[in-house]
């Protein structure tokens, strides 16, 4: 931030008051990208506006591309990126939507374009609040999926992720999430690191096989049919699996730069739990609060926050867990499977080989519904009836907050 | 979370709701506290009712729901005095903050509000008289400074300096800062 006063010896700014959304511009303007697609949509668009006021003041160097639609969005950043430079854009909910073709093209050509996701419920009815429904409905779609619990985590995933994407052994596209309007348009306090530290630790980008070295010809997007289709999706999985470890890596080599270290998951006052919360995104924060509070009161329960949804991170979640009893498992979209929620079955299939644990799913947030500390205490209550075996398991997946 | 101060405005569209409850989260973390902002989205609209939130901690802020029990209330707009539930989840330990000309006591009847403190001033007539325009959000801060205590009025006046002065012109500037000063001496209490 050009206002804030710098610490040299940290690299951290003083806190400064920032909504998530222009963290997450700053965090676009210390990467100074190449080219930025875009096309406004709420709650995405005051990110995009406050970005576009860098370029305007002359803080960027970007070449920012106005389209007609997301569609077009998502294809100018295939372009760009084949085309050998760093790439960003940024949409919610039916702008991701109306990508979607777009979105499996960026990442089956294996192009590291860094999208944030201000998560807004899908339409119909139309609603501009946060639900997951938008980037849940593309966990397939082979992009990195990183949550975001606050407006801090939101600049500091979104600067992670570009050395994330570039990685040699990753080369896919990410996408860092933050809640709509509870975090993108939520003023909170964040630090700001300084400029050439941003700088320093996302490297300068060095495209892989770039369509522009014409003496390196290279094709994008041919004709892939039974010869060789299924040997470049073998090969898509495998850069899935390594980014695990890159993710990992990158999170740590962060916390030794700039003080806070990241994880695949977070967990939080678990190592004893009786009774667990499984969540993502800003109601993590809540539920933090509710885990303390009943520790208060003598009760072992704990939280495990999932930070990157894509790739799964499977063996930590199993790990974490290994103590649980009862686990409660939020999802902040409804998935319609009829059997419960994105973030519910993952946990469920990672956990089939544990008969000692009870998992129940709770839909909740939909359309920005709010949950609150009565709310999660209510869970909580919930799965410790269920320990106890007071309370019979009559639904495994129920719904928080709703009118029946 | 008991060393949480929550707040929540009220006013209508034009009138610096969301602004006020910016400006005084941003002078709580120049005075080293953590903060929140966040207005209430809906069909945005002049003149409608609107809410926006405040939250000041002496630790990080990890609550991300909306305010139900806020223990200050401040309200922009007397009109609002029957329109909406103003002491909605105000404990009977509040502070309830007003801008109309009438006094507290009146104001406590009409609301049946009869626990917690209630406090009233003109700031309508404050910011036409200081910088000629009917926002009478900055001498609401400054009023709010003085019934709440939550935060000293030398962070404010000097945050608000800091922040705008290179955004709006010198007489712009003074006379909300003359406003915020105003309203801070003129408030009275119950």
């Amino acid at each position: 931030m050009e206002d804030a006063k710098v610490n040299n010896k940290t690299g951290q700014t003083t806190l400064v008051a920032l909504t998530g959304n222009e963290a997450v511009a700053t965090a676009m303007r210390q990467i100074n990208p190449d080219v930025v697609a875009a096309y406004p949509i709420t709650p995405q668009t005051s990110l995009m506006q406050k970005f576009a006021d860098f370029a305007a003041a002359g803080l960027v160097d970007t070449e920012i591309i106005l389209v007609e639609s997301e569609h077009s969005a998502m294809s100018a950043c295939v372009g760009s990126a084949a085309a050998g430079v760093r790439t960003m854009t940024a949409t919610s909910a039916n702008g991701l939507a109306l990508m979607w073709e777009i979105v499996y093209i960026a990442a089956s050509s294996r192009l590291p374009i860094v999208m944030p996701v201000v998560n807004r419920a899908l339409s119909g009815p139309i609603n501009i609040h946060c639900d997951h429904s938008d980037t849940m409905g593309c966990r397939d779609s082979s992009w990195i999926q990183i949550y975001s619990e606050n407006s801090q985590e939101a600049y500091d995933n979104t600067i992670q992720a570009i050395r994330i994407a570039e990685h040699a052994n990753v080369l896919l596209p990410v996408m860092v999430t933050l809640d709509g309007f509870i975090i993108s348009h939520s003023i909170e306090s964040v630090h700001v690191y300084e400029d050439a530290k941003v700088k320093e630790f996302i490297g300068e980008y060095k495209p892989h096989n770039p369509l522009l070295d014409l003496n390196n010809p290279v094709t994008f997007g041919p004709l892939d049919l039974y010869d060789y289709y299924f040997e470049h999706k073998r090969q898509q999985s495998e850069a899935m699996k390594n980014s695990k470890r890159v993710i990992e890596d990158i999170g740590r080599l962060f916390g030794q730069t700039f003080g806070t270290v990241y994880d695949l998951i977070e967990t939080y006052r678990l190592e004893d739990a009786d009774e667990c919360i499984v969540v993502l995104g800003s109601t993590a924060g809540t539920a933090k609060e509710v885990v303390d509070a009943l520790r208060g009161q003598g009760r072992k329960v704990g939280l495990l926050k999932i930070r990157v949804f894509r790739p799964f991170p499977e063996t930590e979640i199993i790990d974490a867990l290994r103590g649980v009893k009862v686990v409660g498992v939020l999802d902040r979209s409804e998935g319609f499977s009829a059997v419960g929620g994105p973030v519910y079955q993952e946990i469920r299939a990672a956990l089939c080989a544990r008969h000692d644990i009870s998992i129940v799913n709770y839909i909740y947030g939909l359309g920005g519904r709010d949950i609150g500390i009565a709310d999660i205490t209510k869970v909580f209550d919930e799965l410790s009836a269920i320990r106890k075996a007071e309370k019979p398991i009559t639904s495994r997946v129920d719904y928080v907050g709703v009118r029946e | 979370m008991a060393d949480m101060t929550e707040i929540r405005w009220h006013g209508r569209g034009g009138q610096g709701v969301v602004t006020a409850s910016k400006v005084v989260a941003e002078a709580a973390l120049s005075a080293g506290k953590y903060i929140q902002a966040f207005p209430e989205y809906g069909p945005e609209r002049m003149g409608a009712p609107i809410r926006s939130f405040t939250r000041i901690g002496e630790k990080p802020i990890r609550i991300h729901s909306q305010v139900t029990n806020p223990g200050i209330v401040v309200v922009l707009d007397p009109t609002l005095l029957g329109v909406v539930d103003l002491i909605e989840g105000l404990p009977d330990n509040g502070i309830f903050l007003m801008n109309t000309p009438k006094a507290p006591r009146e104001i406590r009847t009409a609301l049946n509000y009869s626990k917690g403190r209630v406090f009233t001033v003109n700031a309508t007539q404050i910011a036409l008289d200081k910088f000629g325009r009917n926002i009478p959000n900055t001498p609401m801060v400054g009023a709010l400074v003085k019934a709440s205590g939550v935060i000293a009025l030398g962070h404010v006046i000097e945050d608000f300096k800091n922040r705008y002065a290179g955004k709006f012109k010198k007489e712009i500037v003074e006379g909300n800062i003359q406003a915020i000063e105003t309203a801070y001496n003129e408030v009275t209490g119950e």
